[in-house]
């Protein structure tokens, strides 16, 4: 496997921020780093950067090279940094941050994007790459990969703009992830090895600011999670926006984020896919429909499925290979299969997803899952998007209750809250439809692109 | 509105929505013959809790008081928390 420094397309790849361009490129002879490359051979070194631009280059610049790259995403502080610094054991932390106390005796490299020519490295090893999710009790669980297992989901002799003697110029990307998560992950190395433009949000960066930005750069590839486009469709900029391409992924993509993202984009492709970052890229959708059709089971290409106790399992070359936290369960099964925890339902054909295991409420002894009332709620035409969680009841231990943010003009109170419930009558079991529905002018969404739960 | 009537119009209001036939409401039915099962109640209690501002069977499982069985009792429960 090539490092991401030798692709051969690389040097077309040209990230496109709010503070400026970055032309990877670049990076095989130049270095961002104030120490060089060189002296970090076999290091387990972590990636703690303000600006995801700064963080792509440091990963082109350092692959093949370290022993472990270890990514942060937005949202990690001193004190997380200086635990997930623990966990992999790092020896560097490179940054276009000031050191702080938490860091301790560790090497500090500065990123800065005022490039150094500089000596073409050797880049013969293959770095483990170390993405972070959330786990449960709030720290960061950290979870390997190789560029390998990242990648194997991309075909760059199948990229549109291989095809193309003059380039890339038609095909530009861009995501509303951060490129340090799983999903803006894949769209970063997509561009990097296809050789795409890829616009980026930069942190903090307005929707708004950046809807504006990425039409002015003419973005024809847009992915994000559902929450991540309702956001966008929320605002006015994203009728500035025609991408031919549109893909959601992190989160279950109902029917109402379907049909709302086909009839703002009708030209556009609308596509759904599963991903997660301990089983990798599993599949995508293009029906246009929610959930995937049942005979995906045993026609997915390198990658194997099967339903155990309701859950989908996985196993591919794009599974990760382990979690670097002493404390965590093994990643994967006794037979190499990855337990997604996301809970699935066989009807008509298609297999639909129910939610997460862990996200279960249970009402009096009956389960519920919040994504499915959400579902059901989100496609009342007044819905814009709805957020579905328990509230602790003396009588059947929980209760459903909904918050429901409405589309612009609709106008929320009891008439409006009764026609809701009936609507959810009509779909739905009795202990699974709301007690309370509560209008909220908006539901908020979490770094990661995700409805905020149990909050 | 009183406590009695709002209380009321949300069993009334809840026996509708989960298609319950709901008895004649006075002081002396037993909450289990009323028609609402523990999840219509469960419905109702978290509607009140809204717009009474009170809660008041989790303060009476922590002093170890007896929950209403009856629908005065039920009334009464909430006009003492109200109140308090």
């Amino acid at each position: 496997m090539l490092s991401l420094g030798e692709s051969q397309n690389l040097f077309r790849c040209t990230i496109r921020t709010a503070t400026g361009d970055v032309l990877l490129g670049l990076l095989r002879n130049h270095s961002c780093l104030d120490t060089a490359a060189s002296s970090l051979d076999g290091a387990s070194v972590v990636v703690w950067t303000k600006n995801p631009a700064e963080a792509a280059m440091a990963l082109v610049e350092l692959d093949g090279i370290v022993g472990r790259l270890v990514l942060c995403p937005p949202g990690i502080g001193p004190d997380l940094l200086a635990h997930v610094m623990e966990i992999a054991e790092a020896n560097a932390v490179v940054s276009d941050q000031p050191r702080p106390d938490e860091a301790g005796a560790a090497t500090w490299i500065r990123c800065q994007r005022d490039l150094q020519p500089a000596a073409r490295p050797a880049r013969t090893r293959e770095t483990e790459w170390v993405l972070l999710t959330s786990g449960t009790t709030g720290l960061p669980k950290l979870v390997a990969h190789t560029l390998a297992s990242l990648t194997d989901a991309i075909r760059v002799e199948a990229s549109p703009c291989m095809r193309c003697s003059m380039g890339c110029s038609s095909l530009v990307w861009s995501t509303f992830y951060d490129i340090r998560r799983y999903g803006g992950l894949q769209i970063f190395l997509r561009a990097a090895l296809t050789g795409a433009p890829l616009v980026l949000p930069d942190s903090q960066e307005p929707v708004g600011d950046f809807l504006a930005r990425a039409a002015a750069c003419g973005i024809t590839h847009l992915s994000g999670t559902p929450s991540h486009w309702r956001a966008a469709l929320m605002h006015p900029g994203a009728k500035s926006i025609s991408p031919r391409y549109v893909r959601l992924s992190g989160e279950i993509a109902d029917q109402a984020i379907l049909n709302n993202l086909s009839a703002a984009y009708p030209k556009a492709q609308v596509i759904h896919a599963f991903a997660s970052t301990e089983a990798g890229v599993a599949f995508e959708v293009t029906d246009g429909l929610a959930g995937f059709p049942d005979h995906y089971i045993e026609s997915l290409k390198g990658v194997e499925m099967k339903m155990e106790d309701g859950s989908m399992r996985l196993r591919s070359n794009r599974l990760a290979t382990r979690y670097l936290n002493h404390d965590a369960r093994p990643l994967r099964s006794a037979d190499g299969f990855v337990d997604t925890g996301d809970l699935v339902e066989r009807r008509d054909g298609r297999y639909f997803f129910m939610g997460r295991r862990d996200g279960v409420i249970n009402i009096g002894g009956f389960k519920v899952h919040p994504e499915e009332v959400e579902a059901v709620i989100n496609r009342h035409p007044g819905v814009f998007v709805s957020l579905v969680r328990t509230r602790r009841s003396p009588i059947t231990g929980a209760v459903v209750t909904a918050d429901v943010a409405l589309r612009s003009g609709e106008k929320g109170g009891p008439e409006l809250a009764r026609e809701l419930l009936g609507f959810c009558r009509s779909s739905l079991a009795g202990h699974k439809v709301p007690a309370v529905v509560k209008f909220v002018p908006q539901i908020a969404i979490s770094e990661t692109g995700k409805l905020i739960r149990n909050g | 509105m009183l406590i009695h009537n709002v209380i009321f119009s949300h069993f009334e209001q809840v026996a509708k929505e989960q298609d319950k036939q709901l008895e004649p409401l006075h002081d002396n039915l037993p909450l289990r013959d009323s028609g609402l099962d523990s999840l219509c109640l469960a419905i109702v209690v978290a509607r009140l809790e809204d717009e009474l501002g009170v809660e008041p069977f989790s303060a009476a499982a922590a002093d170890d008081r007896p929950f209403p069985t009856t629908i005065g009792e039920f009334v009464n429960f909430y006009e003492v928390a109200a109140h308090a």
